[in-house]
């Protein structure tokens, strides 16, 4: 660089020069195959989804013509002879004629499917403000002050973090039944709350918060409380949400804790119970699919910077 | 680990030493309290900060002992008796019934199998996905948005298509058929393996790619110019200086893409439901099987087991990764 500017060439001039000479038919070559690789995948990671969510407006007939042949093995046979079945199977991806009947039926006429839905979104909701909120804490009481206690306890809660639910299930429910909580609702919410893995984030994000703050708050007559609701907590802001959407995308998607820990069809969250009408009405359950996906994809929508900062910071055990 | 420990200590010996030298200009007064701070090792002040801190992580460290590590000593407990009623010390009977158990033993095979080919498969392609995506290549964050949203979309959402996918009615056979290459049992045979690598790949690369480009972006930029200049071609470049910067993450997206492997039951489950052919039957399986027995001595030794797994294979990871990241002052 510092040679070219040695040159005496004006800068503006230098600049374009410099770029029209980079692209190079090397340049080209790569990015005419890195494009093709980057769209062949971005075509079979989106091709799941568009699916279920362009068949879904598909009336039953279509659906049944359409599918008949894969789901009349799995237990919808009961309307085997009177209905058209394809001889083959025809992933068709828009619809002949887009119908909403399937989402009249779930909406309006059965409402135990969303019911399933009240499920998810009462487990999930609690876990993740409660989480969050006891989280803040003992990041708070980690970072702030130093001691060789509090240095084992967020080591003891990476391990915990790290630890699969074949784990920590086990404990979990060995409690839930000592308190005779089995098969309710705080069966899954309790053990959620106290899930590590935000205290992690929070803690390593605050642990950067400069120490020269704190002092200068101190000084000024702040209390530990005021520190942490009128300082820390406007800081870590943006890491408080990134942690709130990572933790709903978790439990939003639990299927280990609802099998192990309740054992009643008015009890399962939706994801559960997706499983058990998949093999019953095709065009129902992936209307039903398609309701269940609307919550984390639009906080996607609306969130993913926060998203994408949450996974970049948890990326480290480090730091 | 380490080396966030250290530095906190060492700011608080900074700290100590003007505290501790500002009451021995006033004289006499300053000894006695000088030989008392020495004893206990922390100032009033210190101390009073300690103690009002620590009311915050009460609620969380109350319920992570209750739900976390006090049953888990109950997990050991049992893990050592012969059953719950007579509570005799059995020594390590649990655990060699354990591993005679043929179902724990093809859940083992099953996952380790699953987790020895996914994890690398899944930790490299996230890897080509970011550094493809790092090159300036155009529409990078539609291509970053799409890559993730298998991770937002949940699993039970979708798995209709997999089944129409993979039934053997499906898609994929016709698909192989109009090849001339005859239909497969993909969901009832050795090749739903195939199947649950697939899944597990959609669902993950995403999230380790996202670590991946955040990595790729913190390489200080001056490091890969001199390079540049020197005339390093880009494959050089990537690893000889790269993959250096790159190393914890490559060891952190390795452990978290190992637990997510343990998920995939989920995935399984939505498929086939509790009992999938042989070549399916997760660790995760055995463990739903197992609580619907209540046989708590076979649980406990399963979870123990695991556990003892887990920590070995972290702990190898993160001294592979320490000696690897080794002259780096990040």
């Amino acid at each position: 660089m510092n040679g070219d500017i040695l040159l005496n060439v004006p800068a503006e001039r230098l600049v374009p020069r410099k770029k029209k000479k980079k692209i190079t038919f090397r340049r080209v070559l790569f990015l005419f195959f890195a494009l093709l690789v980057l769209v062949t995948f971005a075509a079979l990671f989106l091709f799941p989804t568009v699916f279920t969510l362009t068949n879904s407006f598909m009336s039953t007939t279509e659906i049944t013509a359409n599918y008949g042949k894969v789901f009349s093995g799995l237990g919808a046979a009961g309307n085997g002879g009177r209905v058209f079945i394809g001889e083959k199977v025809n992933l068709q991806l828009i619809p002949s004629k887009v119908s909403f009947s399937q989402y009249s039926t779930v909406l309006l006429r059965s409402p135990e499917y969303l019911l399933k839905f009240w499920n998810s979104v009462i487990y999930v909701l609690p876990i993740v403000i409660f989480q969050v909120v006891t989280a803040a804490g003992a990041a708070y009481a980690i970072a702030r002050v130093n001691t060789k206690f509090r240095a084992i306890v967020f080591f003891v809660y990476i391990i915990l973090m790290l630890m699969p639910y074949q784990v920590t299930l086990v404990p979990n429910y060995l409690v839930i039944d000592a308190m005779n909580l089995l098969n309710t609702r705080w069966a899954i919410i309790l053990p959620g709350v106290f899930s590590p893995f935000s205290v992690f984030i929070l803690a390593k994000f605050m642990k950067r918060i400069p120490t020269s703050i704190v002092e200068a708050a101190k000084l000024d007559g702040a209390g530990e409380w005021q520190i942490f609701t009128r300082i820390f907590m406007p800081l870590c802001r943006s890491t408080l949400y990134s942690v709130a959407i990572l933790v709903f995308l978790d439990y939003w998607n639990m299927v280990e804790q609802p099998l192990i820990l309740l054992n009643s069809d008015e009890l399962y969250p939706l994801s559960v119970f997706l499983s058990k009408i998949n093999q019953g009405d095709t065009g129902i359950a992936l209307a039903i699919a398609v309701i269940y996906m609307v919550p984390p994809v639009l906080l996607f929508l609306y969130s993913e910077d926060y998203l994408i900062d949450g996974i970049s910071y948890s990326a480290s055990v480090k730091g | 680990m380490k080396d966030k420990l250290k530095s906190p200590a060492a700011e608080d010996e900074f700290e100590l030493l003007p505290l501790a030298s500002a009451p021995a200009p006033d004289g006499s007064g300053g000894a006695e309290p000088k030989t008392k701070k020495k004893r206990r090792g922390l100032s009033k002040r210190e101390r009073r900060e300690r103690f009002s801190t620590s009311f915050f992580m009460l609620p969380s460290l109350i319920g992570v002992l209750l739900f976390f590590i006090l049953p888990f000593l109950v997990v050991v407990y049992y893990a050592f008796i012969d059953s719950n009623a007579s509570a005799n010390f059995v020594g390590l009977d649990n655990f060699v019934s354990l591993f005679r158990n043929t179902a724990f033993k093809m859940a083992m095979r099953n996952t380790g199998i699953f987790s020895l080919t996914a994890v690398p498969l899944v930790v490299s392609l996230s890897l080509a996905l970011a550094v493809l995506l790092d090159a300036k290549v155009p529409l990078k964050s539609t291509f970053r948005t799409i890559f993730l949203s298998p991770m937002i979309v949940p699993a039970a959402s979708v798995i209709l298509i997999w089944q129409m996918m993979f039934d053997y009615n499906g898609v994929v056979n016709e698909m192989l058929a109009s090849f001339g290459v005859a239909p497969v049992e993909w969901l009832k045979s050795g090749s739903g393996y195939l199947v649950v690598v697939l899944l597990f790949l959609w669902k993950n690369i995403g999230y380790n790619m996202i670590m991946f480009m955040s990595a790729l972006s913190n390489i200080p930029r001056d490091i890969i110019e001199v390079a540049m200049l020197d005339g390093c071609g880009p494959v050089r470049r990537f690893f000889t200086i790269k993959m250096r910067y790159l190393s914890s993450t490559i060891s952190f997206v390795t452990i978290m893409s190992l637990i997510n492997s343990f998920k995939v039951f989920r995935e399984v489950y939505l498929l086939t439901g509790d009992y999938p052919f042989e070549s399916m039957y997760t660790l995760q399986h055995f463990m739903n099987n197992t609580f619907s027995s209540f046989d708590y001595q076979k649980l406990s030794s399963a979870a123990i087991v695991l556990a003892l797994i887990m920590i070995v294979i972290i702990g190898i990871l993160l001294w592979i990764d320490n000696r690897a990241g080794r002259g780096l002052d990040e």
